[in-house]
């Protein structure tokens, strides 16, 4: 099964997308900020995908996007931005960090998906 | 809104007659979410007082702007992903070897709606072929609706829109973001020629075209109209070029002229002749 890592502070919208991605066929692991997260990812196999909030407590989406990126062990985890953080500068900044995708919150079923479809392409 | 038997009746003979799109009695509820903003706009109480207007005046404004509001489809960028991985990585190079001594290619939407198609081919194009920029490319774009193609012309997308099937990347290198829209290049505009066509009426001063994209239109016609269509299609297609119909559509019992080729994870459809010329098509 395929490893999904859902990082937001928000448990509401963790769930949200938890839920999306298990009816998509993904196994999911939550976690609450960066640092949450890098401590998960290190404790069992890789995720295929990681969905990053930007604004969170501890370490934001972007610092973690970086840390991911600084280690080679982590280089094939297909990361995607989920956020409220709409400027294109931004954008840029966290495709220039090294997440693959970008989806802006709010966003609806169909658009996770189609830019899941987009990674699953680009990343063959 | 409510929506009566009769009212729905004429609603639907109104589209048949003047777009030849076929209204189930399933899309009562279109009818519905669809003609509520008229009547809310026209000051109306009710769907059954537009239709009272529409009966008691000759066809003008009114029963355009309801035609227009019924044949607007949901769309978005990269639709579907697969019919343009092939477009990009197969029917480009191939028909760019085939044309490289007149320089020239014509794509063709179908029903743009409001533009995601053709801005996804400029893209896609701008971004993936640099020498085409010494080409005459030309991007036709048409649909029945001139309210949808004054919306695709001005390139402005909602966040919503842009956040369905656009690449973050293609995004961030072609579109501006104006408060909370976003607005397509005008370097992409200027590739896209946007013209208002009916489908099912003459199609004059159309040039031949080497793809044609008319995905998830046929659906909406009847057999007569979806066999007419397909044969004007055929005329103005040149012999090696492709078209693309939507993942629920085919030719298949409508026109035997098509064949249809499979490339990679999506189908489209040659001109027979020009199929069987080339064995390394697997067709399915």
């Amino acid at each position: 099964m395929v490893r999904a890592l859902v990082i937001d502070d928000s448990r509401a919208l963790r769930s949200l997308m938890g839920r999306m991605l298990r009816d998509l066929g993904f196994e999911v692991v939550e976690a609450c900020h960066g640092k949450d997260a890098l401590e998960r990812i290190r404790e069992g196999a890789p995720p295929t995908i990681a969905l990053v909030d930007w604004n969170m407590p501890e370490m934001n989406g972007l610092e973690f996007v970086r840390s991911l990126r600084q280690d080679d062990t982590f280089k094939d985890v297909l990361v995607m931005m989920v956020t409220t953080e709409t400027e294109a500068t931004q954008m840029v900044s966290a495709l220039d960090a090294g997440a693959n995708e970008y989806l802006m919150k709010p966003f609806t079923r169909e658009a996770l998906v189609e830019k899941l479809d987009l990674l699953s392409i680009e990343h063959a | 809104m409510s929506l009566s038997e009769t009212d729905f009746d004429y609603v639907r003979t109104l589209v048949k007659e003047r777009s030849a799109i076929v209204l189930e009695p399933s899309k009562t509820y279109l009818v519905d979410s669809r003609l509520t903003p008229i009547v809310r706009k026209l000051n109306l109480g009710s769907i059954s007082d537009l239709v009272a207007r529409m009966r008691s005046e000759r066809f003008g404004e009114v029963h355009r702007t309801v035609i227009e509001a019924m044949t607007t489809n949901e769309t978005s960028f990269f639709r579907d992903v697969h019919p343009f991985e092939a477009f990009r990585t197969k029917i480009v190079p191939e028909l760019m070897a085939a044309r490289a001594s007149e320089r020239a290619l014509t794509i063709w939407c179908g029903a743009c709606s409001s533009g995601q198609e053709p801005y996804t081919i400029a893209m896609l194009l701008r971004d993936s072929f640099p020498e085409l920029g010494n080409w005459r490319v030309q991007i036709l774009a048409t649909d029945l609706s001139t309210e949808i193609l004054d919306r695709a012309k001005r390139g402005v997308f909602s966040q919503l829109e842009v956040n369905r099937g656009l690449p973050a990347a293609m995004l961030v290198r072609h579109f501006t973001r104006q408060g909370l829209e976003w607005q397509v290049s005008e370097a992409l505009r200027n590739m896209i020629t946007f013209r208002e066509l009916n489908l099912i009426e003459a199609w004059p001063g159309m040039p031949r075209v080497d793809v044609v994209f008319m995905r998830n239109v046929l659906i909406y016609f009847d057999i007569p109209t979806k066999k007419d269509i397909l044969a004007k299609v055929r005329q103005l297609m040149r012999p090696d070029g492709y078209l693309f119909l939507g993942g629920a559509e085919t030719t298949m019992n409508l026109d035997d002229a098509f064949e249809r080729v499979q490339l990679d994870k999506t189908g489209c459809y040659r001109l027979r002749e020009a199929a069987e010329r080339r064995p390394g098509y697997a067709t399915a």
